[in-house]
């Protein structure tokens, strides 16, 4: 046994179980536990298992045009890696943007998180939680009668609207295309839902698929299309045209009304079924308080959602700035993503070299060069591995540390350095929930305080979304209908060198894309991804990940049936697909087990 | 008139895997259509489609899809046999197959009614960065004609001319520019993880 110097007791004595790959998460992703003889997870090693390359396949682009290509390397934050990358061109190139372009951006990025939280909720992450074949054994009548206690508000709750639900349910289950559902481990004694809140739940899987499809649609408006809605350099590339109508592309009236009315939407969803669910399904688990891991120590937020154009000073981002280390609440440090000393990134454990070990590389220097190679105590072969040593390299994810520490990022690390900073909103949202639930503030330090700090984020992202609608139209009304500013488009405005940096609260948490441009070219891009700060290896020092603590000292039933890991790392909403690249040849999704 | 939406999925990140995208985009330069056509570059995304997929009555697909063929093998899949075939074999990263957006569109109750796939084998997908190879980009020209004649079957009007480029790619990763400013294999490293790339050694 061994501890690691952020505190966590490392035993690899006991069976080790392969989980590979987690599935219903972005990408491509391995994890090894270690369990003692009571089931309980005494070594925990995750691992991305496909190689990154976004960056080489930038080099000598137009950094006018970076956001296009980091736009694709995933399929969910497409638009959180345009915006990073729009931001880190118009930082190095000193590019200022209206008024109306930073409202747009803010609400296209919030309309993001909110879509994204919703749908990671109840279509990725709540089969871990609610049960939906158990649904089918559930009573209608009495399941209105669940809902209208936990939502008195919620309209949809008649015992034949959950009868007929079960119906649809029954005969979708019937045609053998349980498709969405496969892969799950039903008869889990892990799972603690009565029939009737998995019938209501399942009921909000039906209902959040079908708003999941009018929000999308506040990207088309803005973004021109969507998916993979277009950005721009130095604003938003659609014109604002109030009087217009039905002309292509520009923002009037009409659209903008189409816009409130998908606000309003969200706002509704929030506080009648998403909030709710939350408090309902986690009042059943509240005894499952596993998977805080680096959440009540380390904490990284870059901020996000400045309220005026140009100035990302943490006082005015509504997403709040700043670092906890060493579980130290009361002491919130300022970040500095161009500061060579804050964020570096180790690669002693990862699939990369730097030419020398123990070194830790700011993003502007990052170099990304591929070393594969296993350790001496790997079971298996290069191409078919049994057992990571995770003592040598075995992540392509690198590992970024802040200040050398390891750190948690997301909706939950957002939240903690809010609470800390006595943020007013998150504050009364986190106080309140804790009220009603009747649990202390060390709940939140948990699986289940993360599943939670994403409803309480999506609610008041909500609540924003609003705000900059409304400071939009103002603005219109005032006269200005300006949306880009192209004083610098040409690149012989630019000055020979230059670098910059792009930060986002992406869904999953904090992203950054570093950038140097040399001669109107781009000379190195460097991103460093939320799963990569939650997926890191272990760096050079020893510290473990966000996974790989979360995961320490769960009790696990079935050891063969990794529920309990699933859950933890979907807690954290992964996404592989921009922290690394390619899938398993065969494109086989279910998921070994393997049990040693 | 039936709406028809005609769709291209895949990663164009990924060599043969854009081969849908590139699909759509070579027909919006070859020929225009009324408003009952909609051309769409769906890109990597997954349940960003459903709104698209409400709306259309008949729904023709391009995606590289892996059956064992020989590569650059098209073939073409129809009505009910798309979901369960594209379930076969998981190509990309799409958060959600595709499969499981037709999946979900039939228990949501707006699935097209009509569904052809004009599928490709790819030769490569483990080149991040990297173009079509000319094996599967030869298919473009004959899958795309696969798809007008059947669209001419379903009365279609498809005229010489321009399709409306508003729901494709930017041009920046438009085939042309994005293969012709691939950084050189010193400059950006194409060799990685053995088990997914090929073996240099």
């Amino acid at each position: 046994m061994n501890t690691t110097p952020n505190g966590f007791d490392l035993d690899n004595s006991g069976r080790r179980i392969v989980v590979d790959p987690v599935t219903r998460i972005e990408g491509h992703m391995r994890c090894e536990v270690n369990v003692d003889d009571d089931g309980i997870i005494r070594n925990a090693v995750s691992t991305g298992t496909m190689w990154r390359g976004l960056e080489v396949i930038l080099k000598g682009r137009d950094p006018r045009d970076a956001w296009a290509f980091t736009e694709r390397i995933c399929g969910v934050c497409t638009g959180t890696h345009a915006l990073t990358s729009v931001r880190a061109v118009e930082d190095a190139l000193g590019i200022t943007i209206p008024d109306n372009a930073n409202s747009i951006r803010n609400m296209m990025q919030l309309n993001l998180q909110i879509h994204d939280h919703i749908v990671h909720f109840y279509h990725l992450h709540a089969l871990d939680w609610v049960n939906p074949v158990n649904a089918l054994k559930a009573d209608p009548k009495a399941t209105s009668e669940l809902q209208q206690a936990v939502s008195p508000s919620h309209p949809m709750s008649s015992p034949g609207y959950f009868r007929d639900v079960q119906n649809r349910l029954k005969k979708f289950v019937e045609s053998g295309q349980l498709g969405l559902f496969k892969n799950g481990y039903w008869d889990n004694p892990a799972y603690l839902l009565p029939p009737e809140a998995d019938l209501m739940a399942t009921t909000h899987y039906l209902e959040a698929l079908d708003l999941q499809k009018e929000i999308v649609k506040v990207h088309t408006i803005f973004g021109g299309k969507n998916p993979h809605p277009n950005w721009l350099v130095g604003g938003v590339p659609c014109p604002i045209n109030v009087d217009g109508v039905g002309s292509v592309g520009a923002i009037n009236m009409e659209r903008l009304n189409m816009v409130s009315s998908i606000i309003d939407k969200c706002i509704e969803f929030n506080k009648n079924v998403y909030l709710p669910d939350v408090k309902a399904i986690g009042g059943f688990y509240k005894n499952w308080l596993y998977g805080g891991g680096l959440s009540s120590q380390a904490c990284l937020a870059y901020g996000d959602i400045p309220e005026h154009p140009n100035d990302f000073s943490a006082e005015q981002l509504h997403l709040p700035r700043g670092a906890i280390i060493n579980g130290d609440l009361s002491q919130v440090h300022d970040v500095d993503p161009r500061d060579p000393e804050q964020v570096q990134e180790y690669v002693d454990h990862s699939w990369y070299t730097y030419g020398k070990p123990g070194q830790g590389l700011h993003p502007w220097d990052g170099v990304t060069e591929p070393k594969y190679e296993l350790g001496p105590n790997t079971k298996g072969t290069k191409t078919d591995i049994k057992e990571l040593d995770e003592a040598a390299k075995y992540s392509w994810i690198k590992a970024p540390r802040w200040k050398g520490h390891a750190m948690e990022v997301g909706p939950l690390a957002r939240y903690v350095v809010g609470y800390a900073k006595g943020h007013e909103d998150i504050k009364d949202q986190v106080d309140g929930l804790l009220r009603d639930m009747n649990l202390p503030l060390e709940a939140v330090f948990s699986t289940l305080g993360r599943t939670a700090a994403r409803a309480l984020e999506s609610e008041y992202c909500g609540r924003l979304q609003k705000h900059f609608f409304d400071k939009l139209v103002q603005n219109i009304k005032n006269g200005d209908s300006s949306t880009a500013n192209v004083e610098k488009w040409d690149p012989s405005t630019w000055p020979k060198e230059a670098k910059g940096v792009g930060m986002t609260e992406a869904p999953r948490g904090a992203l950054g894309h570093w950038i140097k441009i040399k001669d109107g070219r781009i000379e190195n891009y460097q991103c460093v991804v939320p799963t990569t700060w939650n997926g890191s290896p272990r760096d050079t020092a020893g510290n473990i990940g966000a996974f790989e603590a979360s995961l320490m000292n769960t009790k696990m039933e079935r050891p063969d049936e990794p529920v309990e890991i699933l859950r933890t790392l979907h807690s954290f909403d992964p996404c592989l697909a921009c922290s690394t690249h390619v899938m398993s040849p065969d494109g086989d999704e279910l998921t070994t087990v393997k049990v040693r | 008139m039936a709406n028809v939406l005609i769709l291209g999925i895949g990663n164009v990140l990924w060599a043969d895997e854009g081969f849908g995208v590139r699909c759509v985009e070579h027909l919006a330069q070859i020929r225009s259509f009324g408003p009952e056509v909609t051309l769409l570059d769906g890109g990597t995304q997954g349940l960003y489609l459903l709104p698209f997929l409400e709306e259309a009555d008949r729904l023709v697909v391009f995606d590289a899809v892996d059956y064992g063929l020989p590569p650059g093998t098209l073939k073409i899949v129809e009505g009910d046999e798309v979901p369960a075939f594209m379930g076969a074999k998981k190509m990309s990263l799409h958060q959600t197959g595709f499969q499981d957006v037709i999946a979900t569109a039939q228990l949501m109750g707006y699935c097209p009614e009509t569904l052809l796939l004009v599928g490709c084998q790819p030769e490569e997908l483990e080149d991040y960065g990297g173009g079509l190879r000319d094996v599967v980009a030869a298919q473009i020209a004959p899958a795309v004609q696969i798809a007008l004649d059947r669209l001419a079957g379903w009365g279609v009007e498809a005229r010489e001319g321009q399709a409306d480029t508003s729901l494709l790619a930017d041009r920046s990763i438009l085939r042309d520019t994005y293969e012709a400013g691939r950084p050189s294999a010193e400059e950006a490293c194409r060799t990685g993880d053995a088990r997914f790339f090929p073996v240099t050694e």
